[in-house]
């Protein structure tokens, strides 16, 4: 019968039995497959980890205060400005993040290849690496989603609560920053969490430019040791003890902060 | 400014050889194949799902949400990594194992089951949202003048859903034409690998990169004009 | 329910078996500008001394064969998994990989050489790498030769998927210097782009251990039969003179090697 179901009881039958066929499950992955690389690339393993997490709350603050003057020009204007930060989104958002990534890394490469007297600048030790281009495209890439958002939250503020801020004599700077930013941030702040987690999924990407993230340490492991599935299969599973942790930090923020999203 | 005329050398996009652009063209036509063959896989997962997690029984509703829960929490890139190769490895043990012969699953049909696999998740949870916002008299009325569980479907929840689920949908297939750029790293040809050769090839990076940006992006427009279009629609005779 | 389930399963069984083809050989190879290899023309088709061979060898062995490209890094994992049937894409025959693919004998041999950026030799010692930032191919014998040789004394090894995204960062001068097979390489500094910016330091000393004898055949442990044609095959073509006549093409010295 067509009925909506209600949540089941948290110890129901079943989920002691799927609970046990998953240990049972996890119990021949452990012993059957093979994990002797593990403690020797364990070290590897960190760094990478630490890397893949650098890479990912560096864009996410970069790429939120780029968001904040992208969402608010397409609010306030001037119109060209506007213009241009809409496109600008629009562009980010209808190509994929490789493609840009590829872009930004071996295209400016084969420019920079035609201006040798770039080595003898103070600039050169930063442009030989690959991670400013990585944590560049993916700083836009966040840039461009979040700006989007962002343009959303801040037409969403309802005037009411700008006028009155107005009408206790706020100068416009104040009146920005005690009550249109927080509000704008409060109500994007769901989506942004979703975005975060998007964005933590797209950090294996930076691999592909030699960046030596998690992603990267686990594609070496399975060069060197010719094992294909166990690796990504330790890589999955790290990646979704990352994801629960930030839903889980998330969930508690939003139950410390009742008022957000309205 | 050797970097500047490498830019604008446009015959190297021109569509016949010695020019790349049949090749980028013909890249896109794969790209955009797969994107549709993967989004219908993922709306019928989707649909599948998304009944099965409102409707089905107690173990049903648990199962579909350890698959959407785990293909949502790792990077597409992983998932495909580890599909396309595992995936037909698995298919084909399955298949030995009922006593029929392997069979041989091309590029083509792995990438676009891995990434309707990938967006069966995501569908599946817009799906199940949308129906969820219809009103629950419209599936009681359709209940008590005994319609059957299909015609329910068809006749209620279908075109109730719709306009619901677009702006979900819509974005899913946006997203779905950006996620076959993946498949480059596996060495699938559609565009984001084709553009890689023909940049490897002429050393023309920046202007392949762009050409192939411009494809992409001209992808997304079209769509979205599209969509809005296919939004007046469902809304028709819904106040604004 | 039961029977949305069934008509899922059937839509997607047929949507599967119309796309089985008939029993032809895949052959794997990296799909990147490789010269003179096997490089991508614009009109999309692969050509190079290595897509001859693929063609020839069939031919020999009266098998039929297509071209499957596959990236280099998921080469060995398709052979596995049945993705693909041979490898024959520059792939050296090493006592490491052997332990888990089958090899046929080598059809040719190329040795190894350390290319660097022009005004900056870097020859192949522990002292000549001594700091120099080196780019590989991830999953080559070259990569397992720096790491070995020299990973303790260069500032870094960076890991590339294609050698062509390596020569881009040499010419960028992201990189000092890689390290790769000779006949790739000579091709290479022949080109434009090789020849303002980069030079060769010669070839690498040899170490059989980690070079390996030779680029042979990647075949599956258990395709003991298909391995028996294609080395009668390869034989026949080194007797016959065919084997000679299609190297000529492409190379004035003797790519088969001792």
């Amino acid at each position: 019968m067509i009925k909506y179901q209600a949540a089941p009881y948290p110890f129901a039958t079943h989920r002691i039995i799927l609970a046990l066929i998953f240990l049972i499950i996890f119990y021949f992955i452990v012993t059957e497959l093979r994990w002797d690389w593990l403690p020797k690339y364990l070290p590897k393993l960190w760094q990478g980890l630490w890397v893949s997490l650098a890479m990912l709350f560096s864009t996410v603050i970069l790429g939120f205060l780029l968001a904040l003057p992208l969402g608010l020009v397409q609010v306030t204007g001037p119109r060209y400005l506007g213009r241009l930060a809409a496109g600008f989104c629009t562009m980010i958002r209808g190509t994929p993040l490789l493609l840009q990534l590829w872009l930004i890394y071996y295209g400016l490469g084969s420019v920079m290849a035609q201006f040798p007297e770039l080595r003898d600048t103070w600039m050169w030790p930063y442009l030989r690496q690959a991670w400013p281009y990585a944590v560049l495209a993916l700083t836009l890439s966040f840039a461009g989603y979040e700006g989007e958002v962002m343009r959303g939250a801040f037409a969403g503020v309802p005037r009411g609560e700008l006028e009155a801020g107005r009408a206790l004599g706020m100068s416009p700077t104040i009146l920005f920053r005690r009550i249109w930013l927080p509000r704008a941030i409060s109500r994007a702040l769901p989506t942004l969490m979703g975005e975060v987690i998007l964005q933590l999924k797209s950090t294996p990407l930076v691999a592909t430019v030699t960046v030596i993230d998690l992603y990267a340490v686990i594609t070496r492991i399975r060069q060197d040791t010719f094992i294909t599935y166990e690796p990504l299969l330790l890589l999955a599973a790290i990646y979704m003890i990352l994801t629960g942790l930030l839903t889980l930090l998330f969930k508690w923020y939003e139950r410390r902060v009742p008022s957000m999203g309205v | 400014m050797q970097w500047l005329s490498d830019l604008a050398n446009w015959s190297l996009l021109s569509l016949h050889p010695p020019g790349w652009g049949g090749v980028l063209l013909k890249g896109f036509a794969a790209s955009i194949t797969i994107a549709l063959g993967a989004y219908t896989v993922g709306l019928l997962i989707g649909l599948w799902g998304a009944w099965n997690k409102l409707f089905g029984g107690e173990l049903t509703r648990d199962l579909w949400g350890l698959y959407t829960t785990t293909i949502r929490a790792v990077p597409e890139l992983v998932l495909i990594l580890m599909l396309y190769f595992a995936g037909t490895d698995l298919v084909n043990t399955v298949l030995k194992h009922w006593g029929y012969e392997p069979i041989d699953i091309n590029g083509f049909v792995a990438g676009v089951l891995v990434i309707g696999i990938v967006q069966g998740a995501y569908a599946t949870e817009v799906l199940r949202g949308a129906i969820l916002a219809i009103p629950r008299g419209q599936l009681e009325a359709a209940v008590a003048f005994g319609m059957g569980k299909w015609c329910i479907l068809r006749r209620i929840i279908l075109p109730a859903m719709l306009p619901f689920a677009l702006p979900g949908l819509a974005n899913l297939w946006l997203v779905v034409t950006k996620d076959t750029a993946l498949l480059a790293v596996v060495g699938f040809s559609e565009l984001t690998q084709v553009t890689r050769q023909a940049a490897g090839a002429t050393k023309a990076y920046f202007l392949f990169y762009l050409a192939a940006g411009c494809l992409y992006l001209s992808l997304t427009l079209i769509s979205t004009w599209l969509i809005k279009k296919l939004e007046r629609w469902a809304n028709r005779g819904r106040a604004q | 329910m039961k029977s949305l389930s069934r008509y899922f399963l059937i839509a997607s069984a047929l949507f599967i078996f119309q796309t089985a083809q008939a029993a032809s050989l895949k052959v794997g190879f990296a799909p990147e500008p490789y010269p003179p290899f096997a490089v991508p023309d614009a009109s999309g088709q692969w050509s190079g001394w290595e897509i001859d061979m693929i063609h020839a060898v069939c031919k020999e062995a009266k098998l039929e064969c297509e071209l499957a490209p596959t990236a280099w890094d998921g080469l060995i994992p398709a052979l596995e998994s049945g993705k693909i049937d041979m490898i024959m894409g520059a792939m050296s025959i090493t006592d490491e990989r052997k332990k888990v693919i089958d090899f046929s004998d080598k059809y040719y041999n190329t040795p190894g050489m350390v290319v660097s950026a022009k005004g900056m030799a870097v020859p192949a010692t522990p002292e000549g790498m001594k700091g120099k930032i080196i780019g590989v191919v991830g999953g080559t014998t070259h990569a397992d030769y720096v790491k070995k040789h020299f990973g303790e004394v260069v500032s870094e090894i960076k890991e590339y998927q294609t050698q062509d995204e390596v020569n881009a960062d040499l010419a960028a001068g992201r990189i000092d210097a890689t390290q790769a097979d000779a006949l790739a390489m000579d091709g290479f500094l022949k080109s434009d782009t090789g020849k303002n910016c980069c030079q060769s330091n010669g070839a690498v000393p040899n170490d059989d251990a980690i070079l390996g004898a030779g680029i042979g055949v990647g075949l599956r442990k258990t395709d003991t039969e298909l391995k028996g044609k294609i080395n009668a095959a390869i034989k026949a073509m080194r007797d016959n003179g065919s084997y000679s006549e299609l190297a000529k093409k492409y190379f004035d010295f003797d790519i088969y090697g001792n």
